[in-house]
């Protein structure tokens, strides 16, 4: 277990190794805050965070716009400092990898579908043949098999979106973090990727931190659900959704559309608390 | 190349060989554009025949053709041209790649860019010819003064366009690779420098064009050898069909340093080749 907060990323003295970190791991914040300065005031993102998700779990953040759901995403990620409270990796040794997935401007222009998905392993260090033939799998998992040599720009944002899920999955690490990753995405894609993404998932289940503002998409994606208040993000509730997958929103299950219509609701009272406050 | 910019962007999805047919036709020569010029020689050399025009001060297109084929076969244009793409190449080389690294460097440190933005800033709107005499006092009249010139005048649109490359880079590419536990040498090398790539080409094409234009600045003031010092000659021995003649090989160099810097450019970025006409 490692205290990775505030300071640095790592324990004094350590290196980021994967060695150190177990193939899986759980995270833990506690009374997380996160304070940005710049020379037009500061702006509390995150105050007083705090939550522990278990090794396997697929939890959904959802919150109102603005509300620091990223931020959160990214402080576990180490890519931002908390100001106070710490995250704990259960599990790992030092700041784990994660597989980051972002809404746009995920893939590398410059590389090949190949070599972006190769790309956590060859950062890794995984000699050229072996990560191309470990890519070329995930590739065809996520249906580009014929696109593996073309250039992002060449693909659709669907498309995009796949080889972001195929280079998270195919480095195997530690804890998945997407950020609103089908946020740009019609809703025919969205839902195919989101079977897809759960069958790849399904045969890693590890930690997943899935940002969206669908809600809809939380409940049927999400073992929880956590919902953040608007600025500053504390936790409103932590909803768990103790339904069996595949969940299909489509026919309307009947404890699916509460949970939709629950968070709904928070989220609605979030958003005009906000606006009263203004 | 405004109007390749227009034919490059608004290229969505899979647009692409369609687009690089489209782009190539742009920068290639047409029939039409032949045809206009043909014209204009045409009627260039019978004004010079039927005496409308002045042969001395414009001789017929004929007479500098003659003229060129005879510095050519003599071996004279071989060897100017020679030592001045030997300057450009020299100078080119040692300024935009100092420049490009210093950019790199500017580009990704805070502190390096606040210590050397102001004496880059201070610097660049200097004409770098002025630096000249200065450089032949500190480097002698032979060529060391002539390439740290050329040199001088590539660096700054390298560093330039390289730093405003770097930091122009998509943040959410940084993150990447950082999340992915990239080492700083595999972020350099995978992510930041084809990352500003684009941008650091540009850069490159304005540099390489500096350059020369320098050399024959350079070679026009002081030197023996080179295209500028042909040129500077045919004007003090009144050669006007070489002055031509002369100017003609430039232009063609100038198209060929174009020319090389877009080749470069589509080989070392090919996933912008076909989609912006190779930055």
């Amino acid at each position: 277990m490692v205290n990775a907060q505030p300071r640095t990323g790592q324990e004094p003295g350590s290196r980021p190794s994967p060695n150190g970190t177990k193939s899986e791991v759980g995270v833990h914040c506690r009374d997380l805050r996160c304070t940005f300065s710049s020379e037009r005031g500061s702006v509390t993102a995150l105050d007083g965070v705090t939550f522990s998700a278990r090794p396997h779990e697929f939890v959904c953040v959802v919150g109102p716009s603005g509300c620091g759901k990223s931020t959160l995403l990214r402080a576990i990620a180490g890519l931002v400092v908390p100001t106070s409270g710490s995250i704990i990796y259960e599990g790992a040794l030092s700041q784990p990898r994660g597989g980051l997935v972002v809404q746009e401007h995920g893939t590398f222009p410059w590389m090949s579908v190949l070599d972006n998905v190769a790309f956590g392993l060859e950062m890794r260090g995984m000699p050229k043949a072996e990560r191309r033939a470990l890519a070329m799998d995930y590739i065809e998992k996520v249906g580009l098999a014929e696109f593996a040599h073309h250039y992002p720009h060449e693909l659709s944002v669907g498309m995009r979106q796949r080889v972001a899920i195929g280079r998270a999955f195919v480095s195997d690490p530690p804890m998945f973090l997407m950020d609103e990753p089908f946020g740009a995405l019609d809703a025919q894609t969205r839902w195919v990727l989101q079977a897809e993404l759960l069958r790849i998932w399904s045969e890693h289940r590890k930690l997943v931190l899935f940002v969206t503002h669908d809600v809809q998409e939380a409940v049927l994606l999400g073992d929880r659900v956590l919902v953040l208040t608007g600025r500053p993000g504390r936790i409103r509730e932590d909803i768990h959704v103790p339904l069996d997958r595949p969940r299909d929103a489509r026919r309307g299950h009947h404890l699916l559309n509460e949970l939709t219509w629950h968070i709904w609701r928070l989220l609605e009272q979030e958003v005009q608390e906000g606006l009263a406050v203004r | 190349m405004a109007y390749l910019a227009t034919a490059g962007t608004g290229s969505p999805g899979r647009a692409g060989s369609a687009l690089s047919g489209r782009t190539a036709a742009a920068i290639g020569w047409s029939w039409p554009s032949t045809l206009v010029v043909v014209s204009l020689l045409a009627a260039w050399e019978v004004a010079v025949r039927s005496g409308t025009i002045q042969g001395l001060l414009a001789p017929a297109p004929s007479a500098i053709g003659r003229i060129l084929i005879g510095l050519l076969a003599s071996g004279v244009m071989p060897v100017q041209l020679g030592a001045t793409l030997l300057r450009v190449a020299g100078g080119l080389a040692l300024g935009a790649g100092t420049g490009t690294v210093v950019g790199l460097v500017m580009g990704w440190s805070e502190k390096a860019r606040l210590t050397l933005d102001p004496i880059v800033a201070a610097l660049h709107p200097i004409p770098k010819i002025a630096l000249f005499p200065l450089l032949i006092v500190l480097l002698g009249v032979g060529e060391r003064s002539k390439v740290a010139a050329i040199s001088i005048a590539a660096f700054f649109p390298a560093t330039i366009s390289t730093m405003g490359g770097v930091r122009a880079m998509n943040p959410v590419h940084l993150d990447l690779a950082r999340v992915y536990g990239a080492s700083t040498w595999q972020l350099f090398r995978r992510v930041l420098l084809p990352g500003s790539l684009p941008i650091v080409l540009g850069g490159l094409r304005i540099a390489a064009n500096v350059a020369f234009l320098s050399t024959i600045a350079v070679e026009m003031v002081a030197a023996q050898t080179g295209l500028g010092a042909l040129l500077w000659q045919s004007w003090q021995l009144f050669r006007i069909e070489q002055l031509y003649a002369t100017l003609l090989i430039i232009t063609f160099v100038g198209i060929g340093l174009g020319t090389m810097i877009r080749w470069v450019s589509a080989r070392s970025a090919p996933w912008l080749s076909e989609r912006q006409g190779a930055g």
